[in-house]
């Protein structure tokens, strides 16, 4: 087949350097960069800032020391506890919740529908500081939204940040992301053909099954891409930070936020870069278990 | 089986007017075809029976039931779409014993159901195949089967031979007929074909920009068509439509009209007691034959297309520079080679008369 093209070789060549060279300093040196220093003891100061030693797998071997894997603030800790997290916060709070929004959504009326969107997409778009600041302001103690409502009610107020901390990173999340699985959802209900759900009222089918035997098996593909993206996101999310910074102690320090104390709290570079090539693999796991599933219903035509 | 009665029935869609005072009733056990140009509003008015969309005015009844409001599942109606909606992840089997299921009804009895349905469409072997692996007219007749599989009151159809190819579409319509005279079953049937139409319906009704301007057994429509959107809407080619000037004149009613011979006709009493001015003369293609000279009645004109069709000729005049065509179906056997000059003979009794509204100027023992 001929190719076409708007630009001379060359010229398109002078057009994409710029670009390559940002990405190759700032995307492909970095990462062997990291993979390099993850097996040495360099750190930001003293005497293996300057001279750091090369160590093997020493790093490695100290993220899974088996006798302290589990201990708060190690990397096995951090590991669990983002499982658990992505669990609550990704699989049960924003995929769960946006279906049954974008479900429900389906059957209300457009300008119900509409505002709903709009609201969902809002804070979708809002930037991470301030709906970190928001959040804050929202669960403080003193001066705090929630406890001035549950005051008002004449319920007892409570001290979030420190008593629940997973679960307000869990409710953080869960309301940072719903929105982009619900109008993931919502996009992929719309594709259905209006008739197929019309046939099933004719048949007599409840909400539930229309649910249950149309809708969820026709966007399944859909589910699947979110599913993937969203775990992999809030795997790596660190905007709990705002909110908790890890603590109190190292009840919410996730995977991200336990890289960042290792590498730019502690100092200790090369430990820092060990978990961040381990994260590394776990998300190459994720993607290439995503590149799986999408190749595999492709063919099948029936997304 | 049961009765369909609209009373009023208006639909707007924000400022657009669907349907408007829908009056009329389909008797039990009659098939009745909602015939009309898209946008005419005739698939609006069969969603207001299924219940997919709520009259904006009026009443529907079902029965002895006021079903205005009711939801669609406590109608007591099955419908097939125009698209079909098979669901493209179930078997066919599945597929048509879906109203079965969610009915509740255990998987071996839904689907010994289906079986039984689909010998009768003559799919039963196809049970275990998806929708994407079979032929248009097997989706067609697996929709049919999952209307048939449930009991109804009254069975809806949305244009459900469109998307089929013009044999096919004759198979489904013998078809269609068949189980319509078998089962006895009530009906309404929305399509843009009058031939469709004409081959099913009991009774048709022939809908002209959201109102029903006639309702009547198909024969009725095709003899007595009373308006000339009807009468060019029904029949192929459609009926000849002329504008005649018109005048009574020693108690008769003499039309004149360029490349037009007509003897003078006794005066309608309908227009005995009003000038009528302007009519529209219409004539079917079929009862134009070529004349013999000096006929008394003829039209004359310039030979425009010859359209061997097999067992029938269409034969298209113009009677004037450009307009005013004229087509006359002809036995390919009668008609000659023509070029020309082309006259056309026809009996007065086959002339339909309109008046300035496009109403029907109804005949003598009319």
């Amino acid at each position: 087949m001929k190719r076409f093209s708007l630009l001379s070789p060359r010229a398109g060549a002078a057009f994409i350097t710029p670009a390559g060279l940002l990405v190759g300093a700032f995307v492909i040196v970095p990462f062997f960069w990291v993979i390099y220093v993850s097996f040495t003891n360099r750190t930001l100061l003293g005497r293996t800032a300057l001279n750091p030693e090369f160590v093997g797998l020493a790093n490695y071997l100290e993220l899974f020391s088996p006798h302290r894997f589990l201990d708060p603030g190690q990397f096995g800790f951090s590991l669990v506890l983002t499982i658990q997290f992505v669990l609550f916060s990704a699989l049960l709070g924003q995929a769960a919740l946006g279906m049954a929004l974008a479900w429900l959504l389906q059957q209300v009326p457009k300008p119900v529908k509409a505002m709903t969107e709009t609201v969902v997409i809002g804070a979708w778009i809002l930037p991470e500081v301030v709906i970190g600041f928001a959040w804050f302001a929202f669960l403080d103690y003193d001066g705090g939204t929630l406890n001035g409502m549950l005051d008002a009610v004449g319920l007892p107020r409570g001290d979030w940040l420190l008593d629940y901390p997973f679960w307000v990173i869990v409710v953080f999340n869960t309301w940072r992301g719903t929105a982009f699985s619900m109008m993931l959802f919502n996009s992929a209900f719309a594709s259905i053909p209006p008739s197929y759900f019309q046939a099933a009222d004719v048949a007599g089918a409840s909400s539930w099954q229309k649910f249950r035997d149309i809708g969820l098996p026709l966007i399944r593909g859909h589910v699947v891409t979110d599913l993937i993206l969203i775990t992999m996101w809030t795997f790596n999310v660190f905007t709990p930070f705002l909110l908790t910074k890890g603590g109190p102690g190292n009840q919410t320090e996730v995977l991200s936020i336990y890289t960042y104390r290792v590498a730019f709290r502690d100092f200790d570079f090369g430990k820092g870069a060990a978990v961040g090539v381990v994260v590394m693999l776990i998300n190459l796991a994720f993607a290439l278990f995503y590149l799986w599933v999408a190749r595999k219903r492709t063919p099948g035509g029936a997304a | 089986m049961a009765s369909v009665k609209f009373e009023n029935v208006t639909k707007r869609f924000g400022g657009f007017t669907a349907t408007e005072g829908l009056d009329f009733e389909v008797g039990d056990g009659e098939f009745v075809c909602l015939l009309g140009p898209s946008g005419c509003g005739k698939t609006t008015t069969l969603r207001m029976m299924a219940g997919l969309e709520t009259p904006s005015e009026g009443k529907v009844w079902i029965g002895e039931r006021d079903v205005t409001r009711v939801h669609p599942k406590d109608r007591g109606i099955s419908m097939v779409f125009q698209d079909y909606a098979l669901y493209p992840h179930m078997a066919l089997a599945d597929n048509i014993a879906y109203p079965l299921k969610v009915r509740g009804q255990p998987r071996p009895e839904r689907h010994a159901e289906a079986q039984r349905v689909a010998d009768v469409l003559q799919i039963g072997h196809l049970l275990d195949r998806m929708p994407a692996q079979i032929s248009g007219g097997q989706q067609q007749r697996t929709s049919l089967a999952r209307a048939l599989v449930t009991p109804s009151d009254v069975y809806l159809f949305d244009e459900p031979l469109s998307n089929l190819d013009a044999k096919l579409r004759l198979d489904a319509r013998g078809f269609l007929n068949h189980l319509q005279r078998d089962m006895g079953i009530t009906a309404v049937y929305v399509t843009h074909d009058q031939a469709e139409a004409m081959a099913l319906a009991t009774r048709i009704a022939v809908m002209d920009r959201g109102r029903i301007v006639q309702y009547a057994p198909p024969l009725e429509i095709y003899r007595r068509p009373a308006t000339t959107f009807v009468a060019n809407f029904v029949g192929n080619p459609p009926m000849n439509l002329i504008e005649a000037e018109a005048r009574i004149e020693g108690g008769q009613l003499h039309l004149q009209a360029p490349g037009l011979h007509l003897a003078p006709l006794p005066v309608p009493a309908a227009l005995a007691t009003r000038a009528p001015g302007r009519l529209t003369l219409g004539v079917r293609p079929e009862h134009l034959a070529l004349a013999a000279p000096g006929a008394a009645n003829r039209i004359e004109g310039r030979l425009f297309a010859n359209e061997n069709m097999g067992p029938e000729t269409l034969v298209t005049v113009t009677r004037t520079e450009g307009e005013a065509r004229l087509t006359a179906r002809i036995f390919t056997d009668e008609a000659p080679r023509l070029s020309g000059a082309v006259a056309f003979g026809f009996e007065a009794r086959h002339l339909h008369l309109f008046d300035a509204e496009g109403l029907r100027v109804p005949g003598d023992g009319e």
